[in-house]
């Protein structure tokens, strides 16, 4: 029973953190139809400029608000550079340019910071809290990621439902022609889509890094779960890439727990192609009809 | 010589057949497809005789340059004839059947563990190993091939991205078939005589290298290629020319997975070692970025990528050297070089080098073809094909 609920626990930690790069490849494939394989690697990478920042002997919210910020610049530098003059090519096109960018920037943090596991910093207790007599695996950290990770998402949902701008975000990825038309500047307002995404995925990033061993490719396999959440969850909806990082969370959490860690990834695979082949646009989808 | 000569071959058969597909009824497009398929299936001996022509020349060539190099020369040139069979099979489906795999390192090990299990388990000699490891991972290919037919490429990505991650995990969960982490061991074939064992490896990797090209080549300019293009180009055109979407979808990536099992198998023959840490993701990535590197769809420009994925470990090592950024950085360095390769590929040159070197012919024989060894690899044919499409859908 204690078993049960600690792996419960933990899935629902893990879990916020794939709907977080869930909501992040979500808001990229909604404005720009792709999806972003350097999401991760892009959370990586200001995560470890927050580590160099802590080294340094920066405070650790100065440095987490830094890498968010840096993570939204980089998003924007990559939408304007990479990905704006790929409009218009096949779709493989711009998918292959964020696979390319995921090993440069693997690359390069590997040559700057070395490919050993470090220790991230917490920004609170990472030991569990005690509930009644007994200690659970969820932390005042967990507590933290967990709201951070709500906040994100209702902070989403807020902009698309509530503001102007959510309004012509939502325009420009409707139709970019029509809001054209009608005075939107559509390239911003992806850019602006590929900032939120990479700040979401940064926060991902700085959120998991404290919870697994801290190198260049511990993002890999969290960017593997977070696009099964994403895919769960129908791309669209920051709620469903909540709920399908959840879903993928719990599963993953309750294979290890109980068969083991190793089939983890093999797991993440089979639900995904389980979701695929029973209902493609996702858990909470609407299906798309597509005219020839 | 040779090359106007193949050049020449590959002119007759269309220029032939193309007047007549044109005379018939504007209206009936499906039905002039099928004519001028059933009319090029009438002709099959001219690209065999060319692709085999190719392979004569290709195997003297290899020939010449594995007796002038040493043992260390012979084991990097059989690493380049392995990876010109997985990159072939890469090549086939993303250039002419328009999907895209991110895991091809892990059929790669589907064939190698395949190859290490018959080594310890039965006795079927070399060819019975190899020819099972590739059809197995070919039937590994179809299995994820069913599905993957039914994704737009993106999604495909995540998939196969999840099989590369996967799968070599489950070594490591039955430690007791797959050896775990020290993995498995394997033996090289015996060499006759007086030949150094690494010579003889080297040789078995060109034969199997060569004669997969050849048979990828074939199958290019056959209904089958044909039927890959198609469904490349407009899914709903192949449909209603009768072409079953789903099915050569996933011929193409069981054709493609076999490619990876069978190149998987040799090259753990001269590692002498199958274990997980030699199909990590940066393996697939590599592989998808050496296939753009060379040229998507050509059957030349994987001797390209091939080249850069042996090569490439050993020039960042001597690059990092010079910059003395110490031994670590050069790993990174090479991982670097591919992902810049595929990012700037996609931006200034998606047909990657063999197409650049196409381009550069093209501009010197002034408009002509670009002759010899493009051919085979679908460029060419490609680029025709492409052209009668253009033509017959003008109104």
């Amino acid at each position: 029973m204690e078993l049960f609920v600690d792996i419960l626990l933990s899935g629902v930690a893990q879990g916020m953190v794939f709907a977080a790069i869930a909501l992040g490849l979500g808001l990229v494939s909604r404005a720009t139809g792709i999806v972003n394989f350097a999401q991760g690697a892009m959370g990586m990478f200001t995560t470890f400029i927050a580590f160099s920042l802590l080294s340094h002997g920066v405070g650790y919210w100065p440095a987490f608000v830094a890498a968010l910020a840096l993570g939204a610049v980089l998003g924007a530098a990559v939408e304007r550079t990479l990905i704006r003059p790929l409009q218009g090519k096949p779709a493989l096109n711009p998918v292959i340019v964020t696979i390319g960018l995921l090993i440069v920037l693997e690359g390069v943090a590997g040559s700057i910071w070395g490919n050993v596991a470090r220790g991230f910093p917490a920004a609170f207790s990472q030991r569990g809290l005690v509930i009644g007599r007994t200690r659970v695996a969820f932390s005042h950290f967990d507590v933290f990621l967990v709201c951070a990770v709500v906040v994100l998402v209702v902070a989403i949902v807020a902009l698309f439902r509530w503001t102007n701008l959510g309004l012509r975000m939502r325009a420009a990825a409707f139709s970019p022609e029509v809001s054209r038309l009608l005075g939107v500047r559509v390239g911003r307002l992806f850019t602006l889509a590929w900032a939120l995404a990479c700040a979401a995925g940064s926060l991902a990033g700085l959120l998991v890094a404290p919870l697994s061993s801290f190198s260049p490719y511990y993002m890999d396999l969290n960017l593997v779960y977070g696009f099964t959440a994403a895919v769960l969850g129908g791309l669209l909806s920051p709620v469903g890439a909540l709920a399908g990082g959840l879903v993928t969370g719990l599963s993953i959490a309750f294979v290890g727990g109980y068969v083991g860690p190793d089939l983890q990834p093999i797991a993440a695979l089979a639900l995904l192609l389980l979701v695929l082949m029973v209902r493609p646009q996702g858990l909470f989808g609407t299906s798309e009809v597509r005219r020839v | 010589m040779t090359a106007s000569h193949t050049r020449a071959d590959a002119e007759a058969g269309p220029s032939g057949t193309r007047p007549d597909a044109e005379a018939g009824p504007p209206g009936a497009r499906a039905r002039a497809v099928l004519g001028l398929l059933a009319r090029r299936l009438r002709l099959p001996n001219q690209p065999l005789v060319r692709h085999l022509i190719l392979f004569v020349l290709g195997a003297g060539l290899f020939y010449v340059l594995t007796v002038n190099v040493g043992a260390y020369n012979d084991y990097q040139i059989g690493e380049i004839a392995v990876y010109a069979i997985v990159l072939g099979g890469l090549s086939v489906l993303t250039g002419l059947n328009g999907q895209f795999s991110l895991g091809h390192g892990a059929f790669m090990a589907i064939g190698a563990y395949t190859l290490a299990l018959l080594q310890l388990h039965a006795d079927v000699g070399l060819v019975g190993e190899l020819v099972i490891a590739a059809v197995i991972a070919a039937a590994a290919g179809a299995v994820v091939g069913v599905p993957a037919a039914r994704l737009s490429p993106p999604y495909l990505a995540g998939v196969t991205l999840m099989l590369a991650l996967g799968l070599p995990q489950l070594s490591a969960q039955y430690g007791s078939v797959f050896g775990g982490e020290q993995g498995l061991t394997t033996t090289p074939p015996a060499a006759p005589g007086s030949l150094s064992p690494e010579r003889w490896l080297a040789w078995i990797q060109l034969f199997c290298a060569l004669v997969v090209l050849v048979l990828l080549a074939n199958l290019v300019r056959s209904r089958f290629g044909r039927a890959f293009r198609a469904v490349r180009d407009d899914e709903v055109a192949a449909a209603v020319s009768g072409i079953h979407v789903a099915r050569t979808k996933v011929l193409a990536f069981a054709v493609s997975a076999g490619c990876a099992g069978l190149g998987g198998a040799l090259l753990v023959l001269s590692t002498g070692v199958v274990n997980v840490g030699e199909f990590p993701l940066s393996l697939s990535i590599g592989l998808l970025a050496a296939m753009v590197f060379g040229g998507a769809g050509s059957l030349v420009g994987v001797w390209w990528g091939a080249v850069a994925l042996v090569y490439m470990p050993t020039w960042s090592t001597s690059l990092s050297q010079h910059l003395s950024l110490g031994t670590s950085a050069a790993a990174y360095l090479s991982d670097a070089f591919f992902g810049v390769v595929l990012v700037i590929a996609m931006l200034v040159s998606p047909a990657g080098v063999q197409g650049g070197i196409r381009r550069i012919g093209q501009l010197l024989w002034s408009g002509g073809g670009v002759a010899g060894l493009g051919g085979p690899g679908g460029g060419v044919a490609t680029d025709r094909m492409d052209q009668e499409t253009k033509e017959r859908s003008r109104p």
